[in-house]
């Protein structure tokens, strides 16, 4: 197991290279040093001089990926790649191209991020899964046939539409929550129970046809079939013994999202604005802000391959006869 | 010639991807296993009107596809034709006056008047801040006031008329054709059908194509006088966009997964039935672009493609060209980050596969790799690709309203669901509320995508070896 | 189980709403132990970049920089024209002229002789510091912090962890010092390639601080005080001299901008500790002056606020302002000491739709108006005079409305071979299109008229700015009715058959014309008005392709020169018609040089009586110079259309004192708030509404009736359970 654990973390290197080398050429086919100097000097009075100047600066001013002025492993470490992407791999994430350092805002910023993340989470886990068990306990009735097309026609909605319906009703018309913000503490509250509430609802059709599905192949299974004929009622069977066995499918695909809560939302973030991880992604495309772009791919695919690995543990756990090697 | 055809990226791959679905038709109708499906989908009620429902906004998306120029009159005798470097489709030509009668600004549905106050100058020379007439909403009203409701009415009659005679048209051709095929009665015909005892859910079918050549004819006739659906801010027919942007969501729904598909499936079926360091090379690949957010993939690669588009500004002469190269390379890039799921999933059916009796007897009766693939994978494994096809349409028709959102979607001078979204945010702080944009783009695009399910749904159903029967 | 559930919910809810009629607003965004104090609730749009006062120029930074630093001098807040008074000097200094000599010349000798002008500036003693951490000094009178190491760096993370501070008095070598930065290679002031034109010694004082660092180690501080600037010098402990080269009598606006605000030497070498750097504490996040206020919060993520600095050296009210300023009460204060406002809180907003809804909810004191919600709050009288709708009246809404110093125009790169250059064909397409792109129906649907058509480059309150029939742009409008008119489209159409396209084609080939508009916009907003841009040239039968692309792109085709259309704005440094003409200035191309003539303009004859004009004070010969010039504009015509925009601002009620100045940063210190009318307000204006949930809630639970139903049925179908 433990072997199995470093083996994969191993693996993740070479990948993690792989995307840094993936977004540092992305970005800077289209974005030239100059660019980005340009960018962030603004409009007016700015010379060639200035952005040289920026350059220096900001560690800019090196060839990109090779450097055939310097000496033997030179060429390759005294290059902008290099430089910018080494310290990335002890979660040095260096300042932003506006001078701020990135890890201290991504620490500031995790946190609305996971107050909206979390709570939808796990009430929309609660909620789906108490409605799919009910639709299945339903099934084949005409209550199961109009909840599916119920879930399939909000499923269609996108989501936009929510967010804007739902800001439009509940913060302008009715004046029940604050129209965007955030708050410390407690008084976060106030702000997140909307987006929350949105992310519930927007969730609940796919969750609830998907997690419906998974019910329905348990309860087409051999045991079921067992424990019915030993005369224990529907609502046992379902809960009893659905349920326990469905967990291991529902688990392995929770967790695997998991570690990807902290990027948040980027378009509820945004449109509330909660100063989250999702929406500072939004801005750094925006303002083209490289350095907080490539921060935030490498944490994205740190965070993904982080979810992988736990669900292979989780594997282990819900079910003892799956073993690593 | 009076017109130049003019074959848009995107126009070819939407034909080509018609022409291959036709040979899949054929292909599939001749043999039984692939036909036993699509009994089970036909005998749906709600999937038969869910794919009415989609093959009408196919239809429509389909002849926004045909586009051309048109041919400027000769100033000179002697001069080589020249052609507008305007490009239109044949939706265009057909919806003629919906593009062209352009009011000056915001108007609400059907209204005679504009939505909001403007400062006129009167006959004496004063200013006032009035409503005014629109331009060509209810233009032909003498007295609005008085006139509207009947006038209205009226067109709304006498449209829904237009479209009860079509569709009764129609269901005595399709009433025909059935007969004759069964040998039945027409009689006979009609009651099985309306009693929902046809193998084929008939009943559902052509209920739902009358009502939307019903549909059709009431907005027809409503919309040569007025703006059905309101206008924009420019001035623009909403309803004109809602039925322009079906095209786009179309593109991006399925032209990306043409555009994917070769990937996902030599990749997939390759890591599995190779295994070995192919195996490995194909899994670091799509672990990689899989591990970097989608949203960063996409926003960069649309950046790149500015670049290109600016270096080489002459190579675009047109608006519609513009938008159109943008809109492939979007389809492009998202079927780069979507192809993952389904590669992933067909490597693992290979893996099975591969270790299945038959395929091993191949094997060892020194068949080529490439021969058993062909032969005995890819057959195997078609289930799994047309189920993600199916499912992936309305993802990919919603991702577009969110990407464009963003601002990395399609062209903004694209007419999109997600652009109509996206203005209508600012509409809905505005007092009174510009609501129409918003509502036209959620009723278009919900029914698109609704369709969509319900059809893939079933799809799945009847695919799906595991789900069958249930 | 569902139904126990709902009930619950129901219950907890009709609580929630009887204690929501009853306490304080539930939409409030900001803690209740805020309510009724005296703060300002504003917002800001985009993180600022800087705050260092060296090197931030974009408007929504002086916002915060204008009113924490101190230049020596200011603008008056109520005068009109502009009016420029000491802020901490002690009176306006007067140029003294002299010759490559340096003797002194006579007001009245000409400008070709000036080779220096020297301004003295005389600060007044006794200003002094805002409480910081830099300043701190232990028993012995060394410096507290100066040198942390990294126990005491663990301890910190915001500049409120320090917990020692401490204040010295404001000197001349402060602004000395400040001006040197100017020259630092760190710093990066935008400024600096100008100035080094005029400041003596800069570009001398540039080479040698770049040697200088080269030879420390990276990140070690350089003391600016050891390194001499030739052109500026330290008289006294109050007093300071600049030399700048030739005359520039534009030079003291720049002296009321942050940029020429004092820096305390401690600080730059407090901030420059690596130690520091990493954690976000930098001069250009944490500001230190003199002014009435201090940054208190400094989150650029949400939050940002700025408290009364309590060694403020105290500034009065003015007392005399414009005709109509008493009975506006704006004079009702006047010798009052300032500020009135205990703290200002700027929330980040980033978008316009929640700015609007939370101004109309009284969350913000004030805000401007977008044009999207322009018709529930202006309504346009007969005269087309604004007014506001009753509904914004009802809740004691003012609005107050001026013109912006700032001009947007639609330009021709004129290195382009279709629409620039000299040529008569292709100035007569400019002009075409000029007459063709009406302004005016863009600022009525883009803009609601909130702002007007541009008759030459120079907005109003300008000088050079002509009212009436004499200023209006004859090669585009006509004088009808005492209003300029626009020229019909016919006469456009026969402008652009002169130039060699009739009707729209080219007619030598019968090619439809094509042209380009390069722009950056993106979002709704953008699409719309690409539209409109369109309908506008296809009036002339000309399709407009629009080339929008990204702000980098924009700029790179700028550069080199490559775009065709486009549109440009410009806003003024500072009020003198030299700082809007100079756009139009042939040695300030934008194409290979980046100066700020995006439209690469040249004409010699527009050039001399620029260098003429540059130099002049105020007077009819400057005028007359300034009207050739903007004949030779219009007549060539590389800026098709434009206009100049107003501000449409509203202030709540409770809010006192607000007279647009657009000049001037520092304004804050004379806005004052009644809290106690803005908590009632507040309370009357948001008071929950509850029953549309209550149906929700209800809706949802008779849609579980079905199932409870169904339920019933299937247990009556299975047999009976026996009791044990």
């Amino acid at each position: 197991m433990i072997g199995y654990l470093i083996r994969r973390i191993l693996y993740a290197v070479p990948i993690l290279i792989g995307v840094n080398l993936l977004t540092f050429v992305l970005f800077f086919v289209v974005n030239t040093p100059d660019n980005m100097a340009r960018m962030h000097l603004g409009m007016k009075r700015v010379n060639q001089e200035a952005i040289d100047k920026w350059k220096a600066e900001h560690g800019y001013d090196r060839p990109l990926l090779f450097n055939p002025a310097a000496e033997g492993s030179g060429k390759f470490t005294k290059t902008i790649f290099f430089d910018k992407s080494v310290k990335l791999f002890v979660f040095d994430f260096g300042p932003a191209d506006d001078g701020r350092e990135i890890g201290v805002d991504i620490q500031q910023r995790m946190w609305p991020s996971l107050a909206i993340a979390i709570p939808a989470l796990v009430v929309g886990l609660l909620i789906n899964i108490t409605a799919a068990m009910l639709v299945a306990f339903f099934r084949a009735t005409y209550i199961d046939f109009w909840g599916v097309i119920l879930a399939v026609a909000m499923m269609s909605i996108s989501s936009l539409f929510y967010i804007i319906g739902g800001q439009f009703v509940f913060s302008k018309m009715l004046r029940l929550v604050p129209i965007s913000g955030y708050g410390d503490g407690l008084s976060a509250l106030k702000f997140v129970i909307l987006p929350v509430l949105i992310g519930l609802v927007a969730g609940i059709g796919g969750g609830l046809r998907w997690y419906r599905t998974i019910f329905l192949e348990e309860i087409g299974k051999e045991y079921v079939r067992t424990a019915r004929a030993k005369g224990l009622s529907e609502l046992r069977v379902l809960f009893g013994h659905v349920l326990r066995n469905a967990l291991i499918p529902i688990l392995t695909g929770v967790v695997v999202v998991i570690p990807l809560l902290f990027l948040g939302s980027l378009l509820t973030e945004s449109f509330f604005g909660i100063p989250g991880l999702g929406s500072y992604t939004i801005d750094a495309i925006n303002s083209q802000d490289f350095a907080i772009v490539r921060a935030m791919v490498f944490l994205g695919s740190v965070l993904y391959i982080i979810g992988l690995i736990l669900t292979d543990i989780s594997y282990t756990l819900v079910d003892p006869r799956v073993r690593l090697s | 010639m009076p017109i130049l055809p003019v074959v848009l990226w995107t126009d070819a791959l939407i034909f080509l991807l018609l022409g291959a679905a036709i040979a899949l038709g054929f292909y599939a109708a001749r043999r039984e296993p692939l036909r036993a499906p699509w009994r089970q989908i036909r005998k749906r009620p709600v999937a038969m009107a869910a794919m009415v429902v989609l093959l009408a906004y196919i239809g429509i998306g389909l002849i926004d596809s045909v586009h051309f120029k048109r041919r400027l009159p000769a100033t000179e005798a002697g001069q080589t034709a020249q052609y507008s470097p305007e490009v239109v489709s044949l939706l265009d030509v057909v919806t003629d006056r919906l593009r062209k009668n352009v009011e000056r600004t915001y108007s609400a549905p059907l209204a005679t008047h504009a939505y909001a106050k403007e400062t006129v100058e009167m006959p004496d020379g004063t200013q006032a801040r009035i409503f005014p007439r629109l331009r060509y909403g209810g233009a032909h009203l003498a007295d609005p006031e008085k006139e509207w409701p009947q006038d209205l009415l009226f067109t709304a009659v006498q449209g829904g008329l237009l479209g009860l005679v079509a569709a009764l048209g129609l269901n005595a051709l399709f009433l025909f054709v059935l007969s004759r095929r069964r040998h039945t009665r027409g009689g006979t015909m009609v009651r099985e059908i309306l009693a929902g005892k046809t193998d084929t859910a008939w009943r559902a079918t052509l209920g739902t194509l009358s009502l939307l050549v019903i549909w059709a004819g009431l907005c027809a006739s409503l919309s040569f006088k007025y703006h059905l659906l309101g206008t924009d801010k420019v001035g623009q027919d909403v309803f004109y966009l809602s039925l322009k942007a079906i095209r786009t969501g179309l593109v991006i729904g399925t032209v990306t997964t043409l555009v994917m598909l070769p990937f996902a499936v030599l990749l997939g079926i390759a890591a599995g039935y190779f295994r070995g360091w192919v195996d490995d090379v194909i899994q670091y690949v799509y672990t990689t672009l899989s591990s970097v957010p989608g949203v960063l993939l996409i926003a960069a690669a649309v950046l790149i493609l500015q670049v290109y588009m600016d270096r080489n500004a002459d190579a675009f002469t047109s608006v519609t060209q513009r938008a159109d190269v943008r809109l492939l390379f979007l389809c492009i890039i998202l079927g780069v980050t979507g192809w993952i799921g389904l590669c992933r999933l067909l490597r693992g059916e290979t893996l099975k596969l591969r270790e299945m009796d038959y395929v091993q007897a191949a094997t060892a009766l020194g068949v080529g790799s490439w021969r058993i693939i062909i032969r005995h994978i890819l057959p195997n494994v078609m289930h799994i690709v047309l189920i993600s096809v199916v499912l992936d349409f309305s993802g990919l028709v919603l991702a577009e309203a969110v990407l464009s959102y963003v601002g990395i979607g399609v062209d903004p001078a694209m007419i999109s669901w997600g652009n109509m979204i996206n203005s209508a945010r600012m509409e809905m702080a505005r007092e009174p509320v510009v609501w129409w944009s918003l509502v036209s783009a959620f009723v278009f695009m919900f029914g698109l995508v609704l369709s969509a399910n319900l059809f893939s749904d079933t799809v799945r159903d009847a695919l799906d070896p595991r789900l069958r029967g249930r | 189980m569902n139904l126990l559930f709902t009930n619950k919910l129901v219950a907890a809810l009709l609580l929630l709403s009887l204690a929501g009629c009853a306490g304080p607003p539930l939409n409030n965004p900001y803690p209740r132990r805020e309510e009724g104090k005296n703060i300002l609730y504003s917002f800001f749009e985009q993180r600022p970049k800087h705050l260092d006062p060296a090197q931030s120029y974009s408007s929504n930074e002086v916002t915060f920089t204008g009113q924490i630093y101190e230049p020596p001098f200011q603008y008056h807040f109520l005068k009109r024209p502009y009016t420029l008074i000491p802020l901490t000097a002690v009176e306006m200094p007067t140029p003294i002229y002299l010759n490559a000599k340096g003797e002194r010349l006579k007001e009245t000798d000409p400008a070709e002789q000036v080779a220096f002008s020297l301004y003295e500036i005389k600060i007044q003693p006794g200003i002094r510091y805002q409480p910081h951490p830099a300043f701190a000094q232990d028993a012995q009178g060394r410096y507290r912090y100066h040198a942390l190491g990294p126990k005491e760096l663990d301890q910190i993370s915001a500049l409120g962890d320090f917990k020692q501070t401490g204040s010295r008095e404001l000197t001349a070598e402060d602004y000395v010092y400040q001006i040197k930065r100017l020259a630092h290679p760190k710093t990066q002031s935008p400024i600096y390639g100008f100035m080094s034109d005029y400041i003596v010694g800069l570009k001398e004082l540039a080479a040698a601080l770049q040697q200088a660092q080269q030879k420390i180690e990276p990140g070690a501080f350089l003391d600016l005080r050891e390194y001499p600037l030739s052109g500026v010098e330290i008289v006294d402990r109050y007093t300071y001299r600049i030399k700048i080269a030739g005359k520039y009598p534009q030079f003291i606006y720049w002296l009321a901008m942050p940029f020429f605000a004092p820096i305390p030497h401690e600080a730059d070498r407090f901030y420059s500790q690596p130690g520091l750097i990493e954690k976000n504490i930098t001069l250009d996040w944490y500001p230190v002056g003199t002014g009435p206020y201090m940054l208190a919060i400094n989150n650029p993520n949400r939050q940002m606020v700025l408290e009364r600095n309590p060694n403020f050296h105290g500034e009065r009210y003015p007392s005399e302002g414009e005709p109509g300023d008493q009975q506006a009460g704006l004079l009702a204060d006047a010798g009052r000491p300032l500020p009135f406002i205990d703290k200002v809180i700027f929330s980040l907003e980033k978008e316009g739709v929640p700015i609007w809804n939370k101004f109309l909810q009284g969350y913000y004191d004030s805000a401007g108006i977008a044009s999207d919600n322009f018709d529930q709050a202006v309504r346009i009288g007969g005269q087309g005079n604004a007014d506001l709708t009753e509904e914004m009246k009802e809740k004691g809404i003012r609005l107050v409305t001026s013109v912006e110093t700032s001009t947007f125009y639609l330009g021709f790169n004129m290195l382009d071979p279709v629409v620039g250059g000299a040529s008569e064909s292709a100035r007569k397409l400019r002009q075409a299109i000029g007459i063709a792109v009406d302004e005016e129906e863009s600022i009525a649907i883009f803009r609601n008229g909130r702002g007007i058509a541009m008759q030459s480059p120079i907005p109003p309150g300008i000088f050079g700015y002509t009212e009436g029939e004499a200023g209006i742009n004859r090669y585009v409008y006509d004088w009808v009715n005492g209003r300029p008119q626009r020229k019909p489209i016919e006469a456009a159409r026969r402008l652009l058959a002169e130039a060699g396209y009739p009707n729209g084609r080219d007619a030598k080939t019968g090619q439809p014309l094509v042209l380009n508009f390069d722009t950056t916009g993106t979002g709704p907003e953008a699409k719309s008005s690409f539209d409109w841009m369109r309908k506008q040239f296809e009036k002339l039968n000309i399709q407009l392709v629009i080339r929008n692309t990204d702000y980098n792109r924009f700029q790179d085709k700028m550069l080199k020169g490559t775009g065709q259309i486009f549109q440009w704005g410009w806003n003024a440094d500072y009020p003198d018609p030299e700082n809007f003409l100079f756009l139009l200035y042939g040695p300030n191309v934008k194409a290979g040089k980046n100066g700020e003539n995006a439209t690469n303009y040249k004409n010699p004859a527009f050039d001399r009586l620029f260098e003429k004009m540059k130099n002049m004070e105020n007077t009819p010969e400057r005028k007359a110079i300034i009207d050739q010039m903007l004949e030779i504009v219009r007549h060539d015509a590389p800026w098709a259309s434009g206009f100049h925009p107003k501000q449409f601002s509203l202030f709540h009620a409770w809010y006192q004192k607000a007279k647009p100045n657009l000049m001037a940063n520092n304004t804050l210190k004379y806005a004052k708030i009644d809290p106690a009318l803005r908590a009632r307000l507040r309370q009357a204006w948001n008071k929950p509404v509850w029953w549309p949930v209550a149906i929700l809630l209800a809706v949802l639970v008779v849609g579980t009736l079905p199932a409870v139903a169904t339920y019933r049925r299937k247990e009556r179908g299975t047999p009976p359970r026996r009791s044990p």
